[in-house]
């Protein structure tokens, strides 16, 4: 089996890495070919450096044949062409990084910024005043159990609307496309609202349905949460769903039939053809969910009334905003987004590692 | 990738070892000048229905470029829920702020901190109107002794009731708390799909009377130095009362510990509760409810019968940012639009209750339902810490969060008012 897995991976990952992934196994061509350049290649580099050389290797060719100098050659050219976008990147995120960082150092308030008070540095003052919170502490284990449960939920839903996408006629896919699209381009606020309403203890009609009486489903620390997952969930998955459905239609369709019979179930399908082939979507799909949902802010905000009772619902963002933004400590708030992002770097980077160990290249 | 991360730490690294480079601060320092021609700028809140305020502001604006040639004058309605951006980027960048704003008057203190604010002490004494100016109204513009601003309206609360739902169950207007209590409990007995008296967890200014009336204080003390007085043994005595009304037998806390003080008011508006603390300001939304003709309103009764329970003076002043150059113009403008008349007249358009003792007489005589509000008023109402630690206390939800902590049962009201008398204490100390 585990062969076959192989070969799966390194035909998608010349799809990642090569030609755009969709277009790739559209004809089934495609996948023979790339499966050939493959093998012309050089298998099992690491995937950065390989290609660097390669790429290197053939300007360094055309140059030698326009024949300009070997110093330029050496490797400023790809700088160059690079150029426009590192400044690029550089203004829109390494200097607003660096301001965060040097901010989270500072007394920064809005007293600070406007001129009335010195802005005076006081080292590692914020994060000493954050971490000797034991709110902080428990908001931030909420919010890294929550996260991961909206992910999973989300990953969950999302890719198994889209093999229901792949397996129903025209109409009902065409309207769970439309359902999801909606969803999709529902503001956070107006959904969250909307949520709220349908589980409202007095006018709601979930309560209703199910005879609840009025039963509020935001007293309780675990069903708010609960709440606030669904809407989450709800507003998260259609782009995993039409991200994968994207994924599985540019499958070869005689890799599925082959594996159907082979007398694969439709789940053995999925776990042993589909999500290895997905993987480089899988990736980008389940990064981006914990991301968004590490930072959820809108749907807590609102939902819970900025935090449920006393506090239980808070996660790291709207504790951010609570303690240091709506009070402009932008020194304090700036503290708490470098933690964020230190363990979103931490997150990314271990998750990125743990699929290189299982010999994934991405 | 990699390299640009490196590359990004390293750069910080190297910033933050040459400490000598700071974040960016602007200088907001009043200018010299005070030119007497020009154009001024103006912003003023946009309210819900904003015609009839721009009217009479529109009226003042054109005496005052009338009487004032040279002059003109432009006024910008922002929107309340944005406000905070909208002020902050003006203390940051004199040249875009304008010269004269309204501003809610809990934040003062911390505005005056940013270092936005003109001090006006001198011109408001001088000004003829001012000696009229109620005192809680008076505190809401002052810092260490100093003015930074007229007052402009104030808002004060007090308890709605059901009058068909008290004739019917022949209760009498409570008049003390303990009264307040038990007829609110009489009548969730008597009609369980109603909640007696309607009461919210995060309902701040709806709860702070039980603490006040109690002998109960936010916090005492002047100037730089605040101590949170919420766990005193009076003040528990209020947080008991008030959290003592959530449960089965009037206002369940499932339902009701996330209430803010708009839940109370549309439960009540709705014909879903018997009795709700509402301000002055929400006549309007209760006279579009259900409850239209069926209900009536008298001050929060205090401990002892006859007395009121003293109300939060909410509201808002008008103020002339330190960064204008038409000092003298701008101050006489905000003299103008916070003046009697105006406020006479902004009270007919809008029901904005007027800050000078006299003139709210006046239109009490012409309006009845305002009558139990200037009763409040005039029986003393409270004002929140002038410190700029209170935005902070504000913003991170402290006296709600304890409210909470008690309703739901997590802490006791002697843990709970200590933990929250505690994050007070800590703003307070930082913030100055």
């Amino acid at each position: 089996m585990s062969r076959v897995n192989d070969h799966h991976t390194e035909t998608t990952d010349t799809d990642g890495g090569g030609a755009a992934g969709a277009s790739a196994g559209v004809v089934p061509e495609g996948s023979v070919a790339v499966r050939a350049r493959q093998g012309g290649g050089s298998p099992g580099r690491t995937p950065g450096k390989g290609d660097r050389g390669n790429r290197s290797g053939r300007t360094g060719s055309r140059r030698a044949a326009s024949g300009t100098s070997p110093l330029v050659s050496g490797g400023w050219t790809p700088w160059l062409y690079l150029a426009p976008a590192l400044v690029v990147l550089g203004g829109l995120l390494v200097y607003p990084i660096y301001q965060l960082g040097l901010i989270s150092f500072f007394q920064y308030t809005q007293a600070q910024v406007s001129g009335g008070e010195p802005a005076t540095f006081e080292g590692f003052g914020n994060y000493a005043e954050l971490f000797g919170d034991p709110q902080f502490w428990q908001v931030l284990l909420a919010t890294v159990l929550f996260a991961a449960a909206c992910v999973v939920s989300t990953l969950a839903v999302g890719c198994a609307l889209a093999v229901l996408l792949t397996r129903v006629r025209a109409v009902p896919r065409l309207a769970l496309m439309l359902a999801a699209l909606g969803a999709w381009a529902t503001p956070a606020v107006t959904g969250s609202t909307v949520w709220l309403f349908l589980f409202d203890p007095d006018f709601g009609p979930v309560n209703r349905m199910l005879g609840l009486g009025d039963h509020s489903w935001t007293y309780g620390r675990l069903s708010a949460f609960f709440l606030v997952l669904l809407e989450v969930v709800w507003c998260s998955f259609p782009f995993v769903m039409v991200t994968v459905y994207a994924g599985i239609r540019a499958v070869p369709g005689e890799v599925l039939e082959a594996a159907s019979l082979d007398g694969a179930s439709q789940w053995r399908i999925w776990r042993s053809v589909l999500a290895p082939m997905l993987r480089p979507i899988l990736v980008v799909v389940t990064i981006q969910s914990v991301i968004w949902d590490f930072k959820v802010f809108t749907q807590i905000y609102v939902m819970t009334n900025g935090g449920g009772i006393a506090g239980q619902n808070l996660v790291l963002n709207v504790y951010a905003y609570q303690q240091a933004f709506a009070s402009s400590q932008y020194g304090l708030g700036s503290a708490i987004g470098v933690v964020m992002l230190l363990i979103l770097l931490a997150v990314t980077s271990v998750y990125l590692r743990l699929l290189r160990r299982q010999g994934e290249e991405l | 990738m990699k390299l640009s991360v490196r590359f990004a730490g390293l750069t910080a690294l190297a910033a933050l070892v040459a400490t000598g480079c700071a974040p960016q601060t602007s200088s907001n320092s009043s200018p010299d000048k005070d030119e007497k021609t020009g154009t001024l700028r103006v912003w003023l809140f946009q309210e819900v229905g904003n015609a009839p305020k721009q009217k009479v502001v529109d009226s003042v604006v054109a005496g005052f470029e009338k009487a004032h040639k040279g002059t003109k004058v432009e006024v910008e309605y922002i929107p309340i829920d944005t406000r905070a951006q909208r002020v902050k980027a003006a203390f940051n960048d004199p040249a875009s702020a304008p010269d004269v704003m309204e501003y809610g008057n809990t934040d003062t203190a911390g505005y005056v901190k940013d270092g936005g604010l003109l001090d006006v002490t001198e011109e408001f004494g001088d000004w003829s109107e001012a000696k009229d100016t109620d005192p809680t109204a008076r505190q809401s513009v002052t810092v260490d002794g100093k003015l930074y601003g007229a007052p402009f309206y104030v808002g004060v609360r007090a308890l709605y009731y059901r009058t068909d739902v008290f004739r019917e169950l022949g209760l009498s207007v409570p008049e003390t708390m303990d009264e307040l209590a038990s007829t609110a409990r009489a009548i969730r007995a008597a009609k369980p799909e109603l909640y007696g008296l309607v009461v919210g967890g995060a309902y701040t200014y709806g709860a702070m009377p039980f603490v006040w009336a109690n002998g109960g204080e936010i916090a005492s003390g002047k100037g730089g130095s605040y101590a949170s007085g919420i766990d005193s043994p009076q003040a528990r005595k209020g947080i008991k009362a008030y959290t003592s009304l959530f449960g089965d037998d009037n206002c369940p806390a499932a339902k009701c510990a996330g209430m803010g003080g708009n839940d109370t008011v549309s439960a009540f508006a709705a014909g879903k509760a018997g009795m709700a603390i509402g301000g002055d300001f929400s006549h309007t939304a209760v006279e579009a409810g259900k409850v239209k003709g069926k209900y009536a309103v008298v001050p929060l009764p205090g401990v002892k019968s006859g007395s009121i329970a003293p109300a939060f003076a909410g509201g808002n002043n008008i103020g002339v940012l330190k960064s204008t150059s038409h000092r003298t113009l701008a101050v006489q403008l905000m003299e103008q639009l916070a003046s009697k008349k105006t406020q006479g007249e902004l009270f007919e358009a809008m029901g904005f209750l007027p800050t000078f003792t006299d003139v709210r007489q006046q239109v009490a005589r012409q309006e009845p339902f305002v009558k139990p509000f200037v009763r409040t008023l005039s029986a003393g109402t409270k004002f929140v810490p002038a410190s700029p630690a209170w935005a902070q206390i504000d913003s991170s939800l402290v006296l709600p969060t304890m409210f909470q902590e008690v309703i739901s049962g997590k802490k006791d009201v002697a843990q709970a008012s200590e933990d929250a008398a505690k994050k007070m204490n800590t703003a307070f100390g930082s913030a100055g």
